[in-house]
């Protein structure tokens, strides 16, 4: 069944054609790498999946009915979540705050005024997110950019996964983690998409994105330009599709090596 | 525990104050000291009618010094506080007096011209792109020079009874400004520190990127900041008019820099992410002794603009001085 559509997705910023027709299907629990080079415009085409910009023509659906009209908010709520490379935290907040920015439950102020946000209810539930993804966090009542870079990322993934969605993209999750936090990110992804929750991963480290995904798909010149099998494909070939012809064997040997 | 002098003390009191009060310990410190500085310096300053003058005379800056910390801790600026303050009571005079409207209307027209000013601020920040600097500089301006067209460069006299105890009515002693002043600090304290609109405001100066990704409408929520921060210039408009029973044209002449200052002082981050309305009321009461002091030693009134915008300067140097200290450890 497919969960997510895209058809004809252009997007240009001024005179920079960034998007120039991209098409894209995912299926409910399916997890799709998303690569290409810098600049190709993955976050681009992510970021209009979400509602930050909004695509210069094309089709977006989920579950087939089109959400061109719903901005980010509305996004959210039917079930698309996205941890992003560049809009990351409120640095000054707590990680209930950050987790529960837009969504904070309320409660009424001795029981009468009404509106009031439910803070005591937010830090618990945080917290349990944050156990649950076998994290751990010096406290979470204090400012986030007190954290490491990598405890951030923790909060931005609890953030996109305390709400139930139905397709979580993450761009460059693992770009701040040490190795054993990007194991996890990558068990995180496995049991995603045991749940039946879809993933998007964008990432440099074609490692990762051969190990967990189900298919590979190659941005380029502004177009889905390769959408691979995993199971069926390897390094070389993404390698050699992301940089487009030439001799790609020393990137792609380099790639193979580096990360061992 | 809290009785053994352990080095963390100074440390988890601050932790304490800003959790659970929402102030920093250090602008509690500074307004005791400030005020027994002034208690030494001068045998009036400790009675209880001084007491009172204090809060009265810290009502109208107190009420746009809550209008400054809503804007700043969202990332904005308003300038135009002050000019529309007097734009605000004149038009609420005029209304009363050249037009004789029934008694609502008085108050409703200064509220409403002060929110109708900071609604075309939040229209054009937000629609124009024109940085907020620039805009409240222009309404600065505007404002100033529609309140002296409005009344002809004069003093409007002769406003209505119930203005009047607006201004100066005292039920069970408590002058009627201070106890407006006191209601609109604690309902905005509610709504800044417990409400999702609170939260969002101060999500909104911390990261526009991080608001926005979250599903906030961050230009709704500006131009509902910006109106607010009008609004609340046009009821302290109203209070100062009551208060000198007239309106005044140059009412709230650099009151911007006061009110502010009281802002930063309290705690609010000039750029955004941060502020209570609690320290906002410890800074705008500092401002309060500071002026109410020099005015009891007979400092002139030109000295005491200058003190205000060293202590200004002073806050914020302060302030960001902490910020660094705190990202370098
Ligand atoms: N807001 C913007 N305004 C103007 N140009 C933009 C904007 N955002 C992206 N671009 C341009 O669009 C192109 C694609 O950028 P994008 O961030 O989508 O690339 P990417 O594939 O995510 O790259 P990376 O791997 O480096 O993250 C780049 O040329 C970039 O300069
Ligand atoms: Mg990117």
């Amino acid at each position: 069944m497919t969960l997510l559509h895209l058809s004809g997705i252009r997007k240009s910023f001024g005179a920079v054609d960034v998007l120039h027709g991209v098409d894209l299907d995912v299926a409910a629990g399916e997890v799709i790498g998303l690569v290409g080079d810098n600049g190709a415009g993955k976050s681009t085409l992510m970021k209009t999946i979400t509602g930050i910009y909004s695509a210069d023509a094309g089709a977006i659906e989920l579950d087939g009915r089109s959400i061109l009209h719903l901005d980010p908010g509305e996004r959210r709520r039917i079930g698309i979540e996205m941890i992003y490379q560049d809009l990351s935290l409120a640095k000054q907040q707590d990680v209930a705050s950050n987790i529960f920015l837009g969504r904070e439950p309320v409660k009424k102020m001795f029981g009468f005024i009404p509106g009031m946000v439910d803070k005591a209810r937010m830090d618990r539930e945080a917290a349990e997110m944050i156990e649950r993804l076998g994290a751990h966090l010096p406290s979470i009542n204090r400012p986030v950019s007190s954290f490491s870079g990598g405890q951030q990322q923790t909060v931005a993934i609890a953030r996109a996964l305390t709400f139930d969605p139905k397709l979580v993209i993450m761009d460059e999750p693992t770009a701040a983690l040490a190795v054993r936090e990007v194991q996890s990110v990558l068990d995180l992804i496995r049991r995603l998409k045991s749940e039946g929750i879809a993933v998007i991963l964008i990432s440099h480290r074609l490692n990762d994105v051969l190990a967990v995904t189900d298919r590979i798909v190659v941005l380029r010149h502004g177009r889905a330009e390769a959408d691979l099998r995993t199971a069926d494909t390897n390094m070389n070939e993404v390698v050699a599709r992301i940089v487009g012809g030439g001799d790609t064997a020393s990137a792609a040997a380099h790639e193979l090596g580096g990360h061992r | 525990m809290a009785t053994t002098a352990t080095p963390g003390i100074w440390s988890r009191a601050q932790r304490a104050s800003i959790d659970r009060l929402h102030i920093r310990l250090e602008s509690f410190i500074v307004l005791l000291v400030l005020a027994a500085a002034m208690a030494v310096l001068s045998p009036f300053f400790l009675s209880v009618s001084n007491f009172l003058n204090i809060l009265l005379a810290t009502s109208t800056i107190g009420v746009l010094a809550i209008a400054a910390t809503f804007v700043i801790s969202s990332g904005g600026l308003d300038l135009s506080l002050g000019s529309v303050m007097g734009l605000s009571g004149v038009v609420g005079a005029y209304i009363a007096v050249n037009l004789g409207a029934p008694s609502p209307f008085g108050v409703g027209a200064c509220i409403l011209a002060g929110a109708i000013a900071g609604y075309i601020n939040g229209q054009i920040v937000t629609r124009a792109f024109v940085p907020a600097f620039i805009v409240t500089l222009g309404m600065l301006g505007i404002a100033r020079g529609l309140a002296l067209v409005i009344s002809g460069g004069r003093v409007i006299y002769g406003l209505p009874e119930y203005l009047l105890f607006l201004g100066q009515g005292r039920p069970f002693g408590i002058p009627v400004p201070v106890i407006i002043f006191v209601i609109t600090a604690l309902v905005a304290h509610f709504v800044l520190a417990y409400t999702r609109f609170g939260r969002h405001t101060l999500a909104l100066g911390d990261s526009e990127g991080a608001a926005r990704a979250a599903g906030i409408r961050v230009e709704r929520q500006r131009r509902i900041l910006y109106t607010i921060s009008g609004g609340l210039a046009g009821l302290a408009g109203m209070i100062f008019m009551a208060r000198i029973n007239s309106g005044d044209p140059t009412a709230g002449l650099n009151y911007e820099l006061t009110a502010i200052t009281a802002a930063i002082i309290g705690g609010t981050n000039l750029f955004g992410g941060r502020g209570s309305i609690l320290g906002t009321m410890i800074g705008a009461l500092i401002m309060g002794v500071l002026q109410n002091g020099l005015n009891l030693l007979a400092v002139q009134s030109y000295y005491q603009q200058m003190a205000i915008g060293a202590v200004l300067i002073l806050a914020v140097f302060i302030d960001q001085y902490q910020v660094r200290k705190e990202t370098r450890a």
